[in-house]
């Protein structure tokens, strides 16, 4: 068998996921973002630490996102919306599954792109019809990829990528969400 | 209170106590068989009506009891099922205490000590025989479904009419959803079968019962050992199939052509609303891909390379409902045919890992003469069927009686 490469350490994941099974508390993870309103409906947000493995973690450099609207909502455009960070989450979370899935079972991918489409009627967040949901009404990821493998076998690397995908699950499914005035 | 002495107790006289009766007694090892009930008592009495075993007739054999009948190919009802292994008790002479509780089992200096209804035990060795399905599992959200709305479990549901009028919620793809679904929507009622992971299969394939691919190709003599993730193979729902004598495929594009209704997973209550996942053309995919890798794998060992009729790709609707009003009026009953899981409450052995499930190897339990049979995939795939208890039986009183040769 020659060796395949996607660059995917699956090793380590395996090995993470034995010593995970009798350590549960080391698996709780806080994710944190921190936002500041700049002007208008602007605002930037950092990302650097988070928990993990019972400890503080950082990661190696401070990412800074803007989020703001886009000129035909009236505002700057200064950063994408914030509905669209969604689609960027869920793009990367996919296409890290599939590599990390095709690594698993010894496929060689040579490219893997995907579109992320989410629809939204807007009349929702704008308080112009009661019955309409302020989120996405639907989401459509369509991949294009390039490997070793069937298409039968493309198609299992992204139906267990979603089967694993921390993004998809958040999506798809309820979260309870508390935000509080502190 | 004089304690009796025996050097096996089998708690459980179905068809995994009886076959382990029976090769005890082949060897001379003197025991009994504890039923709380009388015998084969879960499908007396935990069965609903219309119910019939998965395994067609021909596979239908206990140790030195096979079918015999004129439908081979058929399947047998809750009642048939019951009078075969009464019949099979009757001839392996099995040592049956009925109407005998065990209410508690715990470890003695050289063996186990039982109390039960009909007084105290002690002995070397004990098989658990009691089951996989002893209690129905219900997720902890089914406290926050509305009064107004009925909630059965497949043990409390026995035919449509024992269901109120109206509208039901199925919640569950497992052969136990699908079959009542399917029963529950022919008898004019709205049924919608929320389903996440589940394992479809057709009846037939290439014009033999599927299962007979699982038998002859190998399948099904996969060993416990062999397999990658096997805690997960374990709690894997029973298939999408039902032994009815159409033979028919009872899958979610069959359930949707009766008028079922398909949601996503059920993944929350809020505010008296069901929040179903949004992951169900996921679970389709998933399921449908692997359908179609274990058939090629059948067409494989049998060297067959002339493409088959392909089975359609499960029809998800084309927006999945992700909500539904539990108090509208719309859903009358639910009915959660979300699994079972075994009672071992009475159990003072620690043999249960941090899941509630027993430490075993192969039936072998994690305590010196403790063993099991009869769970899924206990020590291969066809453990999981009533023909799979021949095999693991024999290997369990092989080791059950090597122990005792051992010790003495």
């Amino acid at each position: 068998m020659t060796t395949i490469d996607n660059g995917v350490n699956v090793q380590a994941l395996l090995d993470a996921r034995e010593a995970l099974k009798s350590a549960p508390e080391a698996a709780q993870f806080t994710w944190r973002a921190s936002s500041t309103w700049t002007k208008g409906v602007h605002s930037t947000t950092t990302v650097q630490k988070f928990f993990g493995l019972g400890q503080e973690q950082t990661h190696k450099n401070e990412t800074v996102f803007a989020a703001d609207h886009p000129e035909v909502f009236a505002a700057e455009d200064n950063g994408i919306t914030p509905i669209e960070y969604l689609l960027v989450g869920l793009a990367g979370c996919l296409t890290a599954g599939v590599a990390s899935v095709a690594q698993n079972r010894g496929i060689q991918l040579r490219s893997v792109e995907a579109t992320v489409e989410g629809n939204h009627d807007i009349r929702g967040i704008l308080g112009a019809d009661s019955d309409v949901r302020n989120g996405f009404n639907d989401v459509k990821v369509t991949f294009h990829i390039d490997a070793d493998a069937s298409k039968e076998e493309i198609e299992a690397l992204v139906a267990q990528s979603q089967k694993r995908s921390a993004v998809f699950d958040a999506l798809t499914n309820p979260t309870d969400v508390t935000v509080e005035v502190a | 209170m004089s304690v009796e002495r025996v050097t096996t107790v089998v708690v459980g006289a179905g068809h995994a106590g009886l076959a382990a009766s029976h090769f005890l007694t082949a060897r001379s090892i003197d025991h009994v068989v504890l039923e709380r009930g009388e015998v084969a008592n879960s499908w007396r009495r935990e069965r609903w009506d219309s119910m019939r075993l998965l395994t067609p007739n021909w596979l239908t054999r206990l140790p030195g009891l096979a079918y015999a009948g004129p439908d081979p190919d058929g399947y047998l009802t809750a009642g048939e099922v019951s009078a075969f292994i009464e019949h099979f008790a009757a001839v392996a002479r099995a040592p049956v205490r009925a109407r005998t509780n065990v209410e508690h089992l715990g470890r003695t200096d050289t063996g186990y000590r039982l109390t039960t209804s009909g007084g105290e035990l002690e002995c070397r060795s004990v098989v658990l025989a009691t089951g996989a399905c002893n209690v129905p599992t219900v997720p902890a959200f089914a406290a926050a479904v509305p009064s107004g709305v009925e909630q059965l479990t497949p043990f409390g549901y026995r035919d449509p009419s024992s269901v109120p009028e109206g509208g039901v919620l199925v919640v569950g793809g497992s052969a136990t959803g699908v079959q009542i679904a399917a029963e529950l929507q022919r008898s004019g009622r709205q049924v919608v079968l929320s389903t996440g992971g589940h394992v479809r299969l057709p009846r037939l394939h290439r014009g033999r019962d599927v299962l007979w691919w699982m038998d002859r190709s190998g399948v099904w003599d996969q060993r416990y050992d062999e397999i990658e993730d096997l805690p997960r193979a374990r709690r894997l729902p029973s298939p999408q199939l039902v032994g009815s004598p159409a033979r028919e495929t009872l899958d979610l594009n069959a359930l949707t052509d009766l008028g079922v209704s398909l949601v996503g997973r059920w993944a929350a209550v809020r505010d008296g609303w069901a929040l179903f996942s949004g992951g169900l053309r996921n679970v389709c995919s998933l399921a449908d891909l692997k359908m179609n890798r274990l058939l090629s794998g059948f067409d494989q060992w049998a060297g067959i390379t002339e493409p088959g009729v392909p089975l359609a790709p499960t029809r998800v609707p084309d927006r999945p409902r992700l909500r539904l009003d539990l108090r509208g009026g719309e859903i009358r009953t639910i009915v959660w045919a979300t699994g079972f899981r075994p009672d071992y409450s009475w159990l003072d052995v620690p043999v249960l890992d941090g899941k509630g499930r027993l430490r075993h190897e192969g039936g072998v339990v994690d305590s010196p003469g403790l063993y099991a049979l009869g769970l899924p995939l206990l020590r291969r795939r066809r453990s999981t069927f009533l023909n799979g208890i021949e095999d693991d039986a024999r290997a369990v009183t092989d080791h059950l009686a090597g122990a005792l040769a051992v010790a003495r």
